[in-house]
């Protein structure tokens, strides 16, 4: 273990900046053609970004005074924040109950729900309208203490550090700052346990928030529990999310992978099933239960009703089903498809909740349709966000193992010692 | 400074203070029934109760005319382009009001003949915007405006969570506004009436205390030539609006919403706030209890297996 040895604090702050400068130094080759599509992409949205910034939010968006709100909160806010959903249940599952075996896929979970948080947050940012005041619900610009969006404000911010406090050891592994290693792990069970906290009550707020617009949506969608509605579609949305994210990342990152991360994927995704199908059926349950108590069997006959039950059969009782078959025969590519079946349906939910039965009456000259520069912005936040998270990947120890020194703090013993004993920072990443 | 004035102007309009009224004639019950255990709650139920009654306008759609005026009136006092009010082809659409035209006078062509209805902020009791607002920029001012403050994100949630879709928002400025009709709050404040009421010259608009104007059109109502329809849109509509309007057709015929229910618009998020605060207490030691039991158990068995 004498090859740790430049782990131990001998390194002055000087040291950690210039390793930090030589991490900053893209690794392997620039012209992937990943990058050639998304460097563009992230130019233009820059581009557009300084626009909406100087003419205003009409000289970029489609928004009007009908639609207030468009693709960017309906894709950014909403439907990110569902996906991000999974931080929170595998936290619960693996910290609280204990469960060992989801051990390899908690931190890039945790990565994904902070970039995801860290990236919405700033997308926000572009469609307040006066961001300069953002912080005013924090510093007290007065309270809002009554609105449902200051409850959904102060648990996203709170969520957002709870996270990162999450994420932070991670970061010390990665710099060999074993005393700061030491303290900010032990601030995870504390992170987690509010964590969950906070990140279920801003999921039920974001769907908490349409509770006011009852007029201007279509009945079939608005419920007096549209926010249960939300925080429980959103634990299958995000666990939808981490077995999408794992199907990629095998293929994309698996140099950075270590045995016990492979091999134990299939397990894993299997488990995730489980849990999936078995809240989606809550899910339906709930939805079925609201429909009937609404008594508005007459809507179902409409062009609106069909459409809401593509979204409720074809969107969560198939995958629903799928995600129950592909456990059962222990079929992975099942599993998968219901996965990517589901998140196409929380697509649809939340889209329909925000935009397409939001003011449903108007004649269809007058609905909302997100601009080409919209679509622009939104999918140069989401290279961004993978570009960040191709970096931190590549560098932290978030797909392999942690290094040995913080290995033996862990108060879970592993026996796994896989890993060839070269210092972290050498591990060349391509 | 401002405080004095609209201490004044509450005066001015109040006429009686309801508070100190109240206060006598409860004191007087009590006093009455004295050793009763039931006084002190009838001092809480008075400070429950709302206490200062706020302004609003009766609209009284069967004398509107059509001349506009109020338009001109309202744009004038707001500094708005002022509009030409001979021109009535702008009838010929169903015009919204907008970030320029804070006030606008639709025609309805009706089975009882042509209706003229004004449309503006209806000045919620309880605002579904000021619940809404995360930072308290709109606020209901308890002279009855509900008027928009700088401190204002632009969030625009206001604009999602109002009935009648009033806040129009400036989409075409770096820095936008929320702008809408604000009663006249600045005009208010100097004692004056909004300015759609001063310029109306058919009386068809009545500025005053909203519970008086709520008794101005039960008479017209019931006491006159029986023309109206019995119903005041506003008196109980979302709660209540200080805009009241009375009609002698039924207001869905003149551009009205009639689906809104009388539920207060605060209190549909009521049951997600209990839901939220539940959650709050209720899983951080839920957690705690669950963690602590699954990990005993594994401590355990370290304790065990080290020492053999």
């Amino acid at each position: 273990m004498n090859s740790v040895s430049f782990t131990e604090e001998k390194k002055g702050l000087k040291d950690i900046l210039a390793f930090i400068r030589s991490e900053l130094k893209p690794k392997g080759k620039a012209l992937t053609p990943f990058n050639m599509i998304s460097a563009p992409i992230i130019l233009l949205g820059a581009v557009l970004i300084v626009i909406r910034f100087t003419m205003g939010l009409g000289s970029v968006t489609n928004l009007s005074q009908d639609y207030p709100w468009g693709l960017w909160i309906a894709f950014d806010v909403l439907i990110g924040v569902a996906f991000a959903g999974g931080a929170y249940v595998l936290t619960f599952v693996y910290y609280i109950l204990g469960a060992e075996k989801y051990h390899s896929i908690v931190r890039v979970t945790i990565l994904n729900g902070f970039l995801a948080y860290a990236f919405y947050s700033g997308a926000l940012l572009l469609d307040l309208g006066r961001p300069w005041n953002a912080l005013n619900f924090i510093i007290g610009n007065k309270f809002g203490v009554s609105s449902v969006l200051f409850m959904v404000a102060w648990h996203f911010f709170l969520y957002t550090v709870a996270l990162l406090i999450e994420f932070s050891p991670i970061a010390a592994e990665w710099l060999g700052l074993k005393r700061a290693r030491k303290i900010l792990g032990s601030l995870t069970l504390g992170a987690v346990i509010f964590g969950i906290m906070l990140s279920t009550g801003h999921q039920a707020g974001v769907g908490g928030v349409f509770l006011l617009a009852k007029h201007n949506i279509h009945p079939l969608w608005y419920s007096d529990f549209i926010h249960v509605l939300f925080v429980v579609s959103s634990i299958f949305a995000g666990l939808s999310m981490v077995i999408f994210e794992g199907m990629i990342s095998h293929r994309v990152f698996s140099n950075q992978m270590d045995h016990e991360h492979r091999s134990s994927n299939n397990d894993i995704v299997i488990g995730l099933g489980k849990v999936c199908a078995v809240v989606l059926f809550v899910y339906f349950f709930i939805k079925l239960l609201e429909f009937i108590h609404g008594k508005q069997w007459s809507l179902l006959n409409t062009p609106m009703g069909y459409w809401y039950l593509t979204e409720v059969i074809g969107f969560v009782l198939i995958p629903c089903g799928l995600f129950l078959s592909g456990t059962r025969q222990l079929n992975v590519t099942y599993i998968r498809a219901a996965a990517i079946l589901t998140m196409a349906g929380i697509f649809i939910n939340r889209f329909n909740v925000c935009i397409i039965a939001y003011k449903w009456y108007l004649p269809l000259s007058e609905r909302y349709f997100p601009s080409w520069m919209e679509v622009a912005v939104t999918l140069s936040i989401i290279c961004a966000e993978i570009w960040v998270f191709r970096w931190i990947v590549n560098r932290m120890p978030v797909f392999r193992e942690s290094p040995e020194w913080a290995i033996e703090e862990k108060t879970q013993e592993k026996n796994i010692t896989t890993r060839k004993e070269v210092p972290q920072w050498k591990v060349s990443a391509t | 400074m401002r405080h004095a004035e609209e201490k004044n102007v509450e005066v001015r309009w109040m006429g009686i203070d309801r508070r100190n009224f109240l206060k006598v004639i409860a004191g007087g019950i009590a006093g009455a029934v004295s050793g009763n255990i039931l006084a002190p709650r009838t001092l809480k139920a008075e400070e429950i109760a709302p206490i200062k009654q706020f302004m609003g306008v009766l609209v009284d759609t069967t004398r509107c005319v059509g001349c506009r005026a109020c338009e001109a009136g309202c744009a004038e006092a707001n500094h708005l382009p002022v509009p030409d009010i001979s021109d009535i082809s702008v009838f010929e659409k169903k015009r919204q009001t907008s970030l320029s035209e804070w006030n606008v006078v639709n025609r309805y062509k009706t089975e009882k003949g042509e209706v003229f209805v004004k449309k503006q902020c209806m000045h919620c009791n309880q605002p579904g915007c000021v619940s809404a607002c995360l930072v308290k920029s709109m606020e209901k001012r308890k002279e009855g405006p509900v008027t928009w403050a700088p401190n204002c994100m632009g969030c625009r949630y206001c604009m999602v969570s109002c009935p009648f879709d009033s806040p129009k928002f400036e989409y075409n400025s770096p820095a936008p506004r929320i702008l809408k009709c604000t009663l006249c709050w600045d005009r208010l404040e100097k004692g004056e009436k909004p300015a759609c009421v001063e310029y109306c010259p058919v009386e068809a608009l009545t500025f005053g205390a909203r519970r008086e104007l709520v008794e101005e059109a039960k008479r017209r109502i019931y006491g006159g030539n029986g023309k109206y329809l019995p119903h005041i849109y506003g008196e109980h509509e979302v709660g209540g609006t200080g805009y009241l309007y009375i009609s002698k057709v039924p207001f869905e015929q003149i551009g009205f919403r009639t689906d809104l229910g009388q539920t207060a618009y605060p209190a549909l998020s009521k049951g997600f706030f209990w839901n939220i605060v539940l959650l709050d207490i209720l899983i951080p030691p839920l957690l705690l209890g669950i963690h602590y039991a699954t990990r005993r158990e594994k401590k355990v068995k370290v304790i065990e297996g080290g020492k053999r």
